[in-house]
């Protein structure tokens, strides 16, 4: 799931509404589709309301080695 | 610092020089070159080696033009393996051999090209072995255009060429990163204003920042490096796309991003690149290679990601659609269920109704079959009662006596009949008899017979010894041929 990207599960919501608009699934395709899109749903959700990520900035140790550490803005302001 | 290396160069061979005594006058300038000839006339008594004339010539030009400012017209331009840098200096009606030693050469910023107006500052040189001045060059700075526009689009046309901006090779950038790499100074104007976009548009959007100076020696392959390294960490920290970029300032600030090694590090990167360089006006060389190149670091963070706001309105918009278009759904096969059931309930009236009908076409069918039936019966009583009075047993008295009174009747008819059939017989017997052969044998004629009993009418066919048997009136002989005497043809009629 991780490989699909926000833009590829919404498309796959938007699907799933239409294919639900159009009327001509049976039940259990109509069920199925809406399972569907509640999962993409989520998807997308989790995707935009992911827990707040940090910018971070690479420093170089001592060692030549990288190392991610928070990026701070304030002190330029 | 260049001009310390030709300084030292300079002053050794003048300090030299200045310390002959008739060189050194002419050191003071053209008006001291007639004193120069002062050897000259000594010289006459004593002639000269070639060397020691070009040596004199030498100390003349190098003492006289230490250093000289020219300008003039680029030919014959060529950089062999050696790295030294050879062309002509010419105007209308001169040209002077040039040359620009590798040291040099390697500060020029842009290729050198036949025809471009240039002013050198350089030193006159003389090459004894091959009695040759030239001059070699110290500075070289084109006239017009400013050297790094030329370097510019020197380069931009090469890159171009080998397709490096091919609208083709321009990959999409993805709809929303999952996160966005960001290669420029970590203390500069560009971050602060993608950070501040960033958090306004799409906060919590993460972003890993590689830091790069982004002006001065070594610039261009920190950025480089950094476009490099984020891109192999792209896969692990997930870099859907990388910014590259820097604010505003003059085109020798902004020149790290006309380099050689940011194109080639751009064109390399797999993540797709944004570039952000200085204002909207300022176009670089990373500009014409990245995949989208944005007008201003701010522009980047745009460009970069779709308002958060908006994706949320659109993924809720489609949720509730989703449960409504579901919910809908579900509605309409109830209703279409209790419509079915309602009218599945008329089916049943109807085979009732059906089966009334057909008891009743069942009724109807063994009416007509019964009436027919009668019919027949009838029909069978009728013949049978004729059959019935035709039985002879059943002839009645009146019958048998009108048999007997015809039986009665026929006797005399059918002896008269035949009597007159005896009559017209005897007749006909009459005449046949006078027509029998039997009759001409009466009158004495005799009928030839063979021995297979056929009646013979010719000799043909008879031989002498042949069986024959006679027929006369009242019997037949026996007979052989003795001999057969043909009638002579010639007495036939």
């Amino acid at each position: 799931m991780a490989a699909v990207t926000f833009e590829e599960a919404l498309k796959r919501l938007e699907e799933a509404v239409r294919k639900l608009e159009d009327g001509s699934l049976g039940l259990e395709e109509s069920l199925k589709a809406f399972e569907e899109g509640i999962h993409w749903s989520r998807q997308c959700h989790s995707r935009l309301s992911d827990a707040e990520r940090r910018v971070e900035v690479l420093l170089k140790t001592e060692k030549d080695e990288l190392q991610q550490v928070a990026f701070d803005l304030e002190e330029e302001e | 610092m260049r001009d310390i290396p030709f300084t030292v160069e300079v002053e050794e061979p003048s300090a030299q020089v200045a310390q002959r005594p008739a060189p050194s006058g002419a050191a003071e300038g053209p008006a001291g070159a007639p004193a120069a000839k002062a050897p000259g006339p000594a010289a006459l008594a004593k002639p000269l080696t070639v060397a020691e004339l070009t040596r004199h010539i030498r100390q003349l030009l190098e003492e006289q033009f230490q250093t000289v400012t020219v300008e003039g017209e680029v030919s014959n331009a060529r950089r062999p393996g050696s790295g030294h840098l050879y062309f002509q200096l010419k105007d209308e009606s001169a040209q002077i051999r040039c040359v620009m030693f590798r040291n040099a050469a390697q500060s020029l910023r842009f290729e050198l090209e036949d025809g471009m107006q240039v002013r050198v500052r350089a030193r006159l040189t003389v090459y004894e072995a091959r009695g040759e001045y030239q001059l070699q060059v110290l500075t070289l700075d084109p006239q017009g255009t400013g050297a790094l526009q030329i370097a510019f689009e020197q380069l931009k046309r090469r890159l171009e060429a080998e397709g490096l901006f091919a609208r083709e090779r321009k990959r999409a950038l993805p709809y929303l990163p999952r996160r966005i790499g960001i290669v420029t100074s970590p203390t500069g104007a560009a971050v602060r204003d993608i950070l501040h976009v960033l958090q306004r548009r799409f906060p919590g959007m993460p972003v890993l920042i590689h830091p790069a100076r982004v002006q001065g020696e070594g610039a261009a392959e920190e950025v480089a490096e950094g476009i490099a390294v984020l891109n192999r960490l792209a896969a692990a920290q997930k870099i859907d796309v990388i910014i590259v970029g820097r604010g505003g300032g003059s085109i020798e600030d902004l020149w790290a991003f006309n380099e050689e090694v940011v194109a080639r590090a751009i064109h390399a990167s797999r993540v797709p690149i944004v570039s952000a360089v200085g204002h909207e006006v300022d176009f670089t060389i990373a500009d014409f290679v990245a995949d989208v190149r944005a007008p201003t670091p701010s522009a980047a963070a745009e460009i970069v990601v779709p308002p958060k706001a908006e994706l949320l309105n659109t993924v809720i918009a489609f949720r509730g659609q989703l449960g409504r278009r579901f919910a809908e759904g579900l509605k309409r096969r109830v209703e279409r269920r209790e419509g079915l059931r309602a009218r599945l309930g008329a089916p049943e009236s109807a085979i009732r109704q059906t089966r009334l009908r057909a008891a009743d076409l069942r009724e109807r069918l063994d009416a007509a079959g019964a009436l027919r039936l009668a019919r027949g019966h009838e029909r069978l009583a009728q013949a049978r009662g004729k059959l019935h009075a035709l039985r002879p047993d059943r002839l009645t008295p009146m019958h048998r006596t009108a048999a007997r009174s015809l039986h009665r009747r026929l006797g005399p008819a059918l002896r008269r009949h035949v009597a007159r059939l005896r009559e017209r017989l005897d007749a006909q017997a009459g005449l046949l008899d006078s027509l029998s052969p039997l009759t001409v044998l009466k009158r004495g004629y005799g009928v030839v017979l063979d021995a297979a009993g056929r009646a013979l009418t010719t000799i043909r066919g008879v031989a002498p010894g042949d069986a024959l048997r006679v027929r006369l009136q009242d019997g037949t002989l026996d007979a052989e041929v003795n001999q057969v005497h043909p009638k002579p043809p010639d007495r036939s009629p």
